[in-house]
């Protein structure tokens, strides 16, 4: 995985330095609260309902044991001892002190790592496939691609005061595992005539209106890669909106103006650029390739011993296809039944270091789900692996299963919320886990947000559930048929909302719509797009 | 004219040997009829590429942050020193320390805030990167070129 170079290590000594100095100027009433929430925000700082939250990036969602290592220190050194791991594949601390902050950013810098552009109006952390570099149907590695485009969105002088947040995924697959094409720009690499080039999508997104990103370009050759990307962001940064928060995402520019006018502007803009010279040189992008080379991988066993039950239950659940066939991906649920969905404890956190260090090669990824994977396991290692992870709690098999849910933080720890998400994801896996239902269910995916921003991607679930203040009471909308996958699709809302006991119970419902009319083979959203809403519009209201 | 833009007393931070242009700053509209004007006055929802048939005859262009949290400007800034631009180019407004360094990788050499700003904590603002990642107009070499150096 890449390492930083003097350089790399520079930036970031020099931005703890400039937040330390930051922190100090608000200490001494130099700079406002309404001054200092940018720069807090852009070094990762929220202020929360109870305390402050400190948001750290893992770039693409990489990291390496002794990263993870330090991630489980600081939980336990600076926060009440856990760690939650998020959709955009970073971390966060939901219990820190204001006045560590600038002492954890630092022991974060010392393994290379930080918090930089994880809020505000800025590019926030790039994220990528979670299989990236391991993932057999990959045309090739998009982390190179994913860290050129790091370094040159990292303190961009011209886009850090953007209308609003900006979120890139970069993929390389036909199998979307990032939600691509619903960020602000979506990243396919892709290959066209023998040669490789990165497909655009510009302006999807989720919160309150979500939307689709189009494609704006099938083709952008690999040495104008930046310069692509420069020219859709000064587009935006130009024209976005800037009167309301709520219609200022890229998303809405695009809807606004309608695709072929934004695609004009920003091929006029790249016309533009291509005479600027911004486009870092060529050598560049070979000199990071290398770092993301294949790890030394041995021909050993290409199956497992299926006599244990509940191991064979976990490799068929939990661990995904290599490219290498004597190695697996294998999948660390952060969903035990009746958990905080993402959320570990240090020693979990140093317990999945000490585990990819043994069987993965050094190295870990973070999934949007809110998982962790290790990503080249020999065949042969993953009983001694499962058992492992067993002990540590860590061994749910559900991976893509109902109890595999998203969850935002909800009105637990957010500002934002209006509901709880996280009693609702626990209760609900509760109850599917004791029923015994999720084995029969196969591919389901909930997500869950407390509130209309979505971070719980509930309008991509292909059960979402969606927390809402009626008049001061927690109330949850259930909406079917959405996917973050290639099939991209928007779930839609079944009709009124229900109260906490009534969304568990709807939920419950639908799934049996599904079990009693579902074909061979089809998954719960296969059955939703062939038989529509009706059915279970019926089962839940009348 | 109007005292429509700073004068020279108001800039606080000038990266520049020449002598600095007086106000009598017009609004961008205005530059395209006035055939005299030198000094202009951009505001973040004007279109910097409005001047560009005008940019031999200008020796001051100031833009406006009314707010800084309104970015617009820096790509104003980019979009002038891209076109050639080299008289001075001038922030003024809602201007921060923290906003400093990247100001000036946009291209702006001079810098009028609304409250003077502590000049020490400046000082070390405009020093912050030693290296940068992103080709700008400043001339800078940036990071990936001097590894393949």
């Amino acid at each position: 995985m890449y390492k930083y170079d003097s350089y790399d290590q520079q930036m970031v000594d020099a931005r703890v330095e400039e937040f330390r100095d930051q922190a100090r100027r608000r200490l001494e009433g130099k700079l406002t609260e309404d001054q200092f929430k940018p720069l807090r925000l852009m070094n990762g700082l929220y202020l929360q309902l109870h305390a402050y939250m400190l948001r750290v990036a893992i770039p693409y969602g990489t990291l390496n044991s002794a990263q993870m290592t330090a991630l489980g220190d600081i939980a336990d050194k600076y926060d009440r001892g856990y760690g939650h791991f998020t959709t955009r594949q970073n971390l966060q601390y939901n219990w820190i002190k204001l006045e560590d902050a600038a002492d954890i950013l630092a022991d974060l810098a010392k393994v290379e790592m930080h918090a930089i552009q994880t809020s505000g109006n800025c590019i926030r952390n790039i994220s990528s496939d979670h299989f990236a570099g391991a993932a057999h149907d990959e045309l090739v590695d998009p982390r190179p691609y994913a860290e050129l485009l790091r370094q040159w969105s990292s303190f961009h002088p011209e886009f850090t005061y953007l209308p609003r947040k900006f979120k890139i995924a970069v993929i390389a697959a036909e199998k979307d595992r990032a939600a691509m094409r619903l960020h602000d720009i979506g990243i396919q690499i892709v290959e066209k005539d023998g040669k490789i080039g990165a497909a655009f999508y510009v302006g999807g997104g989720m919160g309150r209106t979500p939307m689709i990103a189009p494609m704006i370009r099938d083709f952008v050759p690999l040495d104008q890669l930046i310069t692509y990307a420069e020219a859709c962001l000064r587009v935006y940064n130009r024209y976005g909106r800037r009167d309301n928060k709520y219609k200022a995402r890229i998303k809405i520019l695009v809807h606004e103006l309608g695709k072929d006018e934004y695609t004009r502007q920003v091929e006029e803009e790249y016309a533009h650029m291509q005479q600027q010279g911004v486009e870092p040189p060529r050598e560049e992008l070979e000199r990071i390739k290398p770092f993301f080379a294949d790890p030394a991988f041995e021909v050993g066993a290409k199956s497992v011993d299926r006599s244990d039950p509940d191991f064979a239950l976990w490799v068929d659940r939990n661990t995904h296809r290599h490219k290498h066939d004597s190695y697996v991906s294998a999948v660390i649920s952060l969903k035990p039944v009746g958990g905080i969905p993402g959320d570990a404890t240090g020693e979990q956190i140093r317990i999945m270091a000490r585990l990819a260090q043994q069987y993965s090669f050094d190295e870990l990824r973070i999934m949007h789900t809110q998982n962790v994977v290790l990503p080249h396991v020999k065949i042969e290692d993953l009983h001694a692996l499962w058992t492992a992870l067993d002990a540590a709690d860590l061994g749910a098999p559900n991976m893509d299963s109902i109890e595999d849910m998203i969850a935002c933080p909800g009105l637990d720890y957010c500002a934002l919320a209006n509901a709880r998400s996280i009693p609702l994801a626990q209760r609900i896996s509760e109850k599917f886990d004791a029923s015994g239902k999720t084995e029969k269910l196969g591919e389901l995916k909930l997500k869950i947000s407390g509130c209309i921003n979505a971070c719980g991607h509930h309008h991509a679930g292909h059960i979402g559930i969606l927390g809402v203040d009626r008049k001061g009471v927690e109330n949850y909308q259930l909406s079917l048929g959405g996917s973050e996958a290639e099939d991209t699709s928007l779930a839609k809302i079944t009709g009124p909302g229900f109260t906490e006991d009534g969304v568990i119970e709807a939920v419950e419902k639908v799934t049996d719509v599904y079990l009693d009319v579902r074909e061979d083979g089809e998954r719960f959203l296969d059955t939703y797009r062939r038989i529509g809403m009706a059915p279970f519009k019926e089962a839940l209201y009348d | 004219m109007t005292d429509l833009g700073t004068s020279p007393d108001e800039v606080q931070f000038r990266f520049r040997d020449d002598e600095p242009a007086d106000h009598g700053t017009v609004t961008a509209d205005a530059c395209c009829d006035q055939t005299n004007a030198t000094a202009v006055r951009i505001e973040p929802g004007d279109d910097a590429r409005t001047l560009l048939p005008f940019l031999d005859r200008l020796a001051l262009i100031e833009v406006n942050f009314p707010s800084f949290g309104d970015g617009r400007g820096y790509s104003s800034a980019r979009i002038l020193r891209e076109a050639g631009y080299t008289g001075e180019l001038r922030a003024v407004g809602d201007l921060g320390i923290d906003q400093l360094s990247h100001m000036r990788r946009c291209g702006f050499d001079a810098f009028a805030p609304d409250k003077p700003l502590d000049a020490e904590d400046a000082e070390r603002a405009f020093s912050t990167w030693d290296n940068v990642y992103q080709r700008t107009t400043d001339g800078r070499r940036t990071i990936p070129e001097l590894r393949h150096e």
